[in-house]
């Protein structure tokens, strides 16, 4: 159901909702770029819909708060190991439509794809996702040729419009809260004969509420459609090889990539204890196929593109029947020497068509 | 739920050393095991690794590891009277069932004899269950031997080529890569025959093109392929190849299916 509320109305809701659960959302974090003097975009815990940013896209994706970049799997003592605390909280994670689209892609690997994984499926379990809608593109995004624009499966959509805020709510226990509100709202307004009215003494309204979104991008892309294992022989993968480092960064602004490494690790104190861990993993770095005894796989840069853009928009889709690729963008804002992972697909699609 | 990343710690019931670098540690595990498939076996501290199942017994299971890397390092230094953590099976193993009634031949180099081991303990156990039972298995020399135990009881059997890359003056056995006994095999119908053929990735690759020579179907071949694996659980991302997760829909493939999986 929708709602309109005032934005001091939508504050105390909001505080209220901050007791109960953690809020995740895009936050400026001042000088925490990657270069001096820089700013970045991240999630973090939220207190105010003040402190979320609202205008521009975030630099990393929502995806740390489901998928911690380093999660300790479990500490053990000798022979005894220890399963650390899940969420006590529900999660609230407000994302844009793309992002929300890339939740069904952690699902798909991390709650289907063989076996259910036991710690993504806790928070998954208590997270609930609330939309933040574009009214306008990103530079960089290209969902609508992804048909990922439009997102439906949200729990809430909320919208700060000025003085005023905008809410749908489908979720029952965020809808149970606001109705009691509005309901004594509704009922004040009608003694004030001026019933529906946001700016009434009980500050919240119901109305209807489309989210927004955005039916046009500057960055338009058309995918390939005849991949395939003969497609290893472009001289596309080897001209981008030549200019990518190896550094990883698109993997992990990516908010459909999953791969994580093992890792051990043992307390200086006390060596008899550590943990095991879970950390992000890029298919773009080296060692990422690395075998004990020294045999790899993909040694070159241009090999690994090839596997990363063919697994984004072919592979996945082969085994789950949609594409992988949400098209955020933010892999061609993310590199440092420019590679722009849109241009490339469509020069793939170009050659297909040229010949 | 159940959290699959939890290992169960699991006792040595016994160490077979085959050479310097290669032991079998016989660990207990209770549950259904299928040759081919693995385990991923950890120390805590140095990390896990996916370990292929080289024998399975009465409440135990073989591992044959190679002392190549930090957690197989670890596992030689401190194994002694101990206990490791494991976890498993996965993966889909050999289905004795493709080879039964079948002219088999089993084409192994250096541990990739760990995994079809179960494969040929069943036929040299059951030898009339299948035509014939051919081992081709290469190591690199005459002390990189695994399994002295198992193949003179394979010899009374099955047909067994145990040969090396290379040897010093004076040895007798049979020397060469395994390729080279490929074309000298004798079949009564080569449409009925089954190849397996597991080892590194570039003895796969020349063994197979041997045995396509011969004018053996595709669909008779399979092969076992060994990839990094962190979790085996179809998440880490590290075995895909393609569309494929090595740990979930392999490691074992018929060849009409492996021959499409490219790095």
């Amino acid at each position: 159901m929708g709602y309109q509320l005032t934005k001091n109305k939508a504050e105390q809701v909001f505080r209220e909702l901050a007791k109960k659960c953690d809020v995740f959302a895009p936050k400026l974090m001042e000088g925490e770029g990657c270069f001096s003097d820089t700013d970045i975009i991240r999630y973090g815990k939220v207190h105010s819909l003040d402190e979320i940013v609202w205008d521009k896209k975030s630099d990393y994706s929502f995806k740390e708060a489901l998928l911690a970049i380093n999660e300790t799997l479990f500490y053990f003592t000798e022979d005894q190991t220890t399963v650390p605390k899940g969420p006590e909280k529900d999660i609230l994670i407000f994302l844009r439509a793309c992002d929300l689209h890339a939740v069904r892609r952690l699902d798909e690997i991390y709650l289907k794809n063989g076996f259910e994984d036991f710690y993504y499926a806790r928070m998954r379990e208590k997270a609930k996702f609330i939309l933040m809608g574009c009214s306008q593109t990103c530079e960089s995004g290209f969902c609508v040729s992804m048909g990922t624009n439009r997102a439906e499966n949200y729990d809430a959509y909320l919208k700060v419009d000025g003085d005023t805020v905008l809410l749908d709510v489908k979720c029952e226990c965020l809808e149970s809260m606001l109705k009691a509100d509005a309901d004594a709202g509704n009922a004040a307004c009608r003694e004030h004969g001026e019933g529906g009215q946001a700016d009434c003494a009980g500050q919240i309204t119901v109305c209807d509420v489309t989210p927004d979104y955005v039916t046009e991008n500057k960055e338009k892309v058309t995918l390939p459609k005849q991949l395939s294992n003969e497609s290893f022989g472009k001289e596309i993968w080897k001209e981008y090889g030549d200019r990518c480092i190896g550094c990883g960064r698109c993997n992990f602004v990516c908010p459909t990539c999953t791969c994580f490494t093992m890792q051990d690790i043992f307390y200086k104190d006390n060596p008899k204890a550590g943990e095991r861990r879970r950390v992000w993993a890029s298919c773009q770095v080296d060692g990422y196929t690395d075998m004990a005894g020294g045999i790899s796989f993909r040694k070159t840069q241009g090999d690994r593109m090839r596997f990363k853009v063919m697994h984004k928009i072919y592979d996945y889709e082969k085994r789950f029947g949609y594409p992988m690729c949400v098209g955020c963008g933010r892999c061609d804002d993310v590199c440092p020497e420019y590679i722009s992972y849109s241009n490339c697909i469509n020069r793939l699609a170009k050659e297909e068509s040229e010949s | 739920m159940k959290n699959e990343y939890i290992p169960q710690l699991s006792t040595i019931r016994e160490v077979i050393k085959h050479t310097d670098l290669e032991y079998t540690f016989r660990m207990e595990f209770e549950g259904e095991v299928k040759p081919g498939q693995f385990f991923e076996v950890s120390i805590p501290k140095y990390g896990e690794a996916p370990i292929s199942v080289s024998g399975i017994g009465e409440g135990t299971v073989d591992f044959t590891i190679r002392r190549v890397g930090k957690v197989t390092n670890e596992i030689f230094e401190n194994y002694v009277g101990d206990k490791f953590f494991i976890r498993g099976p996965y993966g889909n193993g050999f289905d004795i069932e493709n080879y039964k009634g079948k002219e088999l031949v089993v084409i192994a180099g250096g541990t990739g004899l760990s995994p079809v081991k179960g494969v040929v303990d069943y036929f040299a156990q059951h030898t009339e269950e299948a035509v014939s039972t051919k081992l081709i298995a290469g190591f690199k020399s005459p002390k990189d031997v695994l399994f002295r135990e198992d193949f003179a009881f394979w010899k009374e059997h099955i047909s067994v080529i145990q040969t090396v890359d290379t040897a010093p003056e004076g040895y007798e056995g049979p020397v060469g890569m395994v390729t080279k006994y490929i074309p000298d095999l004798k079949f009564e119908n080569i449409q009925n025959t089954a190849f397996i053929c597991v080892g590194p990735p570039i003895m796969i690759k020349f063994t197979v093109m041997e045995i396509l020579k011969l004018g053996v179907p595709e669909e008779n071949i399979w092969i076992s392929h060994e990839r990094k694996m962190c979790c085996g659980l179809g998440k880490c991302g590290h075995c895909k190849i393609g569309s494929t997760y090595i740990c979930l829909d392999g490691p074992v493939f018929n060849y009409v299916d492996g021959k499409e999986l490219l790095d």
